[in-house]
């Protein structure tokens, strides 16, 4: 900007400040609030005034305070040195301002998101002469020990590569010339993208293959597919949080962003102390090296709760851009909600249901619109995906509510959380019957294909199993389970089997804190085809008591957590099997060999 | 009588207002007012002579919205009031130990006010996620059920969640007489914020420290139920200031017991109401989350700092009802909350703690092999899951009789009850080390068939269980 843009306050209600004094001011436009200049984004304007949503306090600003405009649209940085990264909603990385400020954050601080002084080294990958376009990656730089970098041509811009430079860079230098039909245009390292517009790609491929996790109820039942989007909505204490966390740190994702939106500083503390000391098995290091972590905590300023959940998907789609598959946890997405609330009442909107503005469901369509699995633009030729799982916080744990109601309009997975099941300490308190996942049928391919054919019909019987299991025992509350028939005991007892064998999983160390598929699957075929031979005898007059009884029923709802993992399993199997035809032997029964039990 | 325009030159240097607009309610508005800040301190003397205090809620040019403290009776619009410049402060230094405040950080024990110190906002600052230690120290209270199956962590927030009528006081008294980090003999204080609070509620609490000797180490902030109600909002944050102080410029062990948080919601909701918020879920305003995050998110550790916060909230469930906003959004910001229940109180069982609803997030990294015992997740998973079977063989029994029950069945609910009478129960005065805590766990998980504690490796059950330790 030529001459400085500058207006004057009206006047302040919470974050949201009224001034005037700048005619050609824009929508989005970023301004800096009064003397201390707060940051601040630009949310309406009209003739004579405009409306300001501040991202910091705005305790102690006056009317009459200057406001300054910047005559940018609030943006992200993107560059080398996001990855490892803790940042603020509005892109401040937390630990320099911890240098600058303290413990406590000041406002009116002013930091790059990236660091101007550190030195990478950029290999280039096109020559001079090459011809190049928005996408195209130029070079490469190694960001940390698992992120190759790709340094990618900006939008809107292409033409004939002038000068290309290899070596030591920071951010700021030069690193590529291009010629192109208006003129000459230097290319650094940093790009920045308006975080409230999509980045654009080539073309959106469909979702095939499974986001794994290593936790049986969402892998077997409901899991998510890469460049898909789910949603785990329930009341507090249920197990949000902690299931999320599992996501970042055991999924196999290339790149997991964390945000921290308007939850718990100490969360935040947990994930810093635990990431660094938790290692990747694939590559053997920390998977630190391969997050970003954005905590706006509760405490910290209402309006960049809002801007904090953009920041987080733009950088995600920079990283998917690049050919990464990159898993977006927003934690929690009800916060952003209250924050888009609060906003709007003070701007004096229209309140629809229960105080939130008519614009909420677009608002929730449009983020989790922003997931999925791409080809991006450019060459080379690359795939990603942003696989985006967010995090419900309904008041009272009641889905009847409208962040719940209108988030599960647009995703495909929902786990929902049980209190009941979280009373008990099943974990994670995954309902099995109000859960669904619309990827289950299309990932099934990848489990036929890569771990066992006959997967799909053992998770089918098991979920029919649960399903059927929790009718009988309403029926058992009112008469009794001894008054029940054997097959329906039999299949009580399978369906316990199943909830405390299969289904939870609380392990925070050993070997279950991530169930690979191959034993997930070998678990449930124990599980099933025990039920379907004991059933066999059942249905042949051998006494349920029998069954309940054997000692190898504990020992399948324990084997999940033995040392010796797979084996173990198989093992258990093997006797199991033998165990139910000495009792066949013994009552004179032939079992039938079951297609399932082979 | 007093004669205003003499007092204004007298006691208010610079510029100074004559005259509201309107006093509405608690809220005052003044015209012609140039260069109010938000959330600034005003003072305003009546023609009755008596100063009070209000804060800027809203400004803009030439007006000012103004939130009278204190009370309001006897005002006229014909009023001096006078824009300080400054947000509300107090002054810490290591005088605040051993005193007693209300809600406008007034001495109320007839000793002078504090005048050495800085001057420090009591809004506060938010910390620095990344500055955060994250708590790891297990704090012994005394108390079986809380140390056994939902332990305090040192820099944690844990609320009680409880009813009028219930012992709540009681819990928060013994457990701020108890409560110790075992093997350490560093500094600690206890800062208590009463909110709303009956007078004898107030007095049973300063009591009950007069008679551990502990005086010295206790700040209190007191807003009496009779006190105006716009002043607990400034309740919980004074203390908060002063426990930061003391926690991180003095490097001390603070403990903060507020009570009652509903009290302070419910002065939210009046002020929220009194400004034509657009009210929230039952006429809480919609920011309230955001506002008691602000409150709660101060306790904590910080990097490089000797001291901690440890929160110990109260609030009382309006109608018992956990799902009302005030529970519901305390749950989403703290880690954790312990639940009493009438059924149990009314029982005789004391501290009343209803157990599955109960919960503390921290607990994990607080205890285990060379914390706590190596045994005490597992037992607490164990009597968790043993305790839920046994409550839901109680419902059933109700129904279809206890003989109707499979064996099984009868197991747990015998389990349930014997854990409720031996375990949950204790006396007012009586002290439990871990060790005696999870002794007494297992004592009565041994009421189980051993092949029941499947949350319990085997090798844990023959090292603990009572049937093995015997010989």
């Amino acid at each position: 900007m030529s001459s400085e843009r500058v207006g004057s306050i009206i006047s302040i209600s919470g974050p949201v400040v009224s001034a005037k004094g700048i005619p050609d001011i824009k929508i989005g436009e970023v301004v800096y609030v009064g003397e201390e200049r707060l940051l601040g984004e630009v949310v309406r304007v009209a003739r004579d005034h405009f409306v300001v949503q501040v991202y910091e306090d705005t305790g102690g600003v006056r009317p009459e305070e200057p406001v300054y405009a910047s005559g940018k649209l609030l943006v992200a940085e993107l560059g080398p040195g996001l990855m490892s990264s803790v940042f603020d909603g509005v892109q401040r990385p937390l630990n320099v301002i911890l240098e600058k400020t303290g413990p406590f954050i000041r406002r009116g601080v002013k930091v790059n998101a990236l660091p101007r002084d550190k030195k990478w080294e950029f290999k280039p990958t096109v020559k001079v002469g090459d011809k190049v376009s928005p996408g195209d990656v130029i070079g490469t730089v190694q960001e940390t020990s698992m992120i190759e970098h790709r340094i990618m041509v900006p939008p809107g811009i292409s033409g004939v590569v002038k000068e290309i430079h290899e070596g030591n860079f920071t951010v700021e230098d030069t690193v590529a010339v291009i010629e192109t039909a208006s003129g000459q245009v230097e290319l650094n390292m940093i790009q920045e993208w308006p975080v409230r517009r999509p980045r654009p790609f080539a073309e959106r491929l469909t979702s095939e293959v499974p986001l794994i996790i290593g936790q049986r109820v969402i892998d077997t039942f409901f899991p998510v597919a890469k460049g898909g989007a789910a949603a785990i909505p329930g009341g507090f204490g249920t197990g949000k949080t902690v299931t999320l966390h599992k996501v970042a740190m055991y999924s196999d994702s290339q790149v997991v962003i964390y945000i921290g939106c308007g939850e718990r500083g100490n969360e935040i503390a947990e994930m810093l102390k635990e990431f660094p000391e938790l290692i990747d098995p694939k590559s053997g290091k920390s998977i630190m090296e391969r997050s970003i972590i954005i905590a706006n905590t509760s405490n910290m300023p209402v309006s960049a709760r809002e801007a904090s959940i953009y920041m987080g998907i733009t950088m995600a789609e920079y990283y998917r851009d690049q050919g990464y598959h990159v898993t977006l946890i927003a934690d929690s997405t009800s916060r952003w909600a209250e924050a888009l609330r609060e906003i709007s009442g003070r701007l004096g909107e229209m309140p629809v249901e229960r105080g939130y503005p008519a614009y909420l469901p677009d608002r929730i369509a449009e983020f989790y619109e922003r997931g999925g699995r791409v080809r991006a633009l450019g060459s080379p030729e690359r795939e990603g995906s942003v696989t985006v799982l967010g995090a419900v916080s309904p008041p009272g744990g009641d889905f009847n509510e409208p962040v719940t109601i209108h988030t599960l309009r647009f995703v495909g997975t929902m786990w929902a959380l049980d209190p009941e099941l979280a009373y008990r300490r099943h974990f994670p308190a995954i309902n099995w019957l109000r859960s669904f996942s619309q990827y289950a049928e299309i990932v099934e391919r990848w489990w036929v294909k890569n771990v066992a054919e006959d997967f799909p019909r053992y998770r089918a019987k098991a979920l029919r199993l649960l399903t059927v299991s929790s009718e009988i025992e309403a029926i058992a509350s009112v008469v009794g389970e001894s008054a029940l028939p054997d097959d329906q005991r039999l299949i009580l007892l399978a369906a316990e089997i199943l909830k405390e064998g299969f289904l939870r999983q609380t392990a925070l160390t050993g070997v279950d804190v991530f169930c690979p598929p191959l034993k997930q699957y070998w678990l449930l075929k124990l599980m099933i085809d025990f039920f379907d031979r004991a059933y066999d005898l059942i249905t042949r007059r051998v006494s349920v008591e029998e069954i309940v009884n054997l000692p190898e029923v504990y020992e399948m709802m324990r084997v999940k957590e033995d040392e010796r993992d797979l084996d173990a399993v198989k093992e258990l199997y093997q006797r199991v099997m033998a165990k139910l035809d000495s009792i066949a032997k013994r009552h004179g029964v032939v079992l039938e060999q079951t297609p399932m039990s082979g | 009588m007093v004669e205003l325009a003499r007092e204004a030159v007298k006691r208010y240097p610079g510029k100074v207002y004559r005259g509201a607009k309107e006093i509405r309610g608690s809220l005052m508005i003044v015209d012609g007012v140039e260069d109010a800040g938000y959330d600034e301190v005003v003072r305003i003397l009546g023609k009755d002579g008596k100063e009070r205090f209000g804060r800027v809620l809203e400004t803009s040019e030439g007006h000012a919205v103004v939130q009278i403290l204190g009370d309001r009776e006897g005002l006229e619009t014909d009023t001096l009031v006078k824009f300080t410049g400054t947000t509300f402060k107090i002054r810490v230094s290591e005088d605040v130990l051993g005193r007693m405040f209300n809600g406008r950080f007034e001495p109320i024990d007839g000793l002078p006010p504090v005048v050495a110190g800085e001057e420090r906002e009591i809004s506060g600052e938010p910390m620095n996620p990344v500055a955060r230690v994250y708590p790891y120290q297990f704090i012994q209270t005394g108390i079986s059920v809380i140390d056994g199956m939902f332990s305090l962590i040192r820099g944690q927030k844990l609320p009680i969640f409880s009813v009028s009528g219930l012992p709540h006081n009681r819990v928060a008294a013994q457990l701020a007489r108890q409560a110790t980090v075992r093997g350490e003999g560093e500094s600690f204080a206890v800062v208590f914020a009463g909110i709303g609070l009956r007078n004898t509620e107030a007095e049973f609490f300063i009591e009950q420290f007069r008679e551990t000797g502990a005086l010295e180490r206790l700040v209190a902030i007191l807003n009496l139920a009779n006190d105006p109600a716009v002043e607990r909002l400034m309740t919980p944050r004074i203390a908060l200031t002063v426990a930061e102080y003391l926690a991180f410029d003095l490097g001390m062990h603070v403990l903060v017991i507020m009570s009652d948080m509903t009290n302070y919601c419910e002065a939210l909701r009046e002020i929220s109401t009194a400004r034509g918020e657009i009210p929230g879920r039952l006429g809480y305003p919609g920011y309230m989350y955001s506002d008691l995050a602000t409150i709660y998110e101060r306790a904590g550790i910080v990097k490089g700092k000797n001291g901690s916060i440890t929160l110990f909230p109260i609030l009382t469930m309006p109608g018992g009802d956990l799902r009302h906003p005030i529970p519901d959004l305390t749950g989403y910001i703290t880690e954790g909350q312990i639940f009493l229940s009438r059924e149990l109180s009314a029982q005789g069982i004391y501290p009343p703690v209803n157990v599955l609803p109960s919960l503390s997030r921290l607990m994990k990294s607080g205890i285990g092999k060379g914390k706590t015992r190596e045994d005490h997740r597992y037992v607490a998973d164990q009597l968790y899951d043993a305790y839920s079977r046994g409550v839901k063989a109680r419902d059933l029994a109700r129904i279809i009789g206890e003989v109707g029950l499979s064996k099984r069945m009868r197991n747990f609910l015998k389990f349930a009850e014997e854990f409720e009478r031996k375990f949950v129960n204790q006396g007012f005065y009586e002290n439990r080390s871990i060790e005696e805590t999870l002794d007494l766990a297992w004592q009565v998980l041994s009421i189980l068939p051993e092949e029941e504690l499947v949350r319990i490796p085997k090798r844990l059950i023959e090292k603990y269980h009572p049937k093995y330790r015997r010989g």
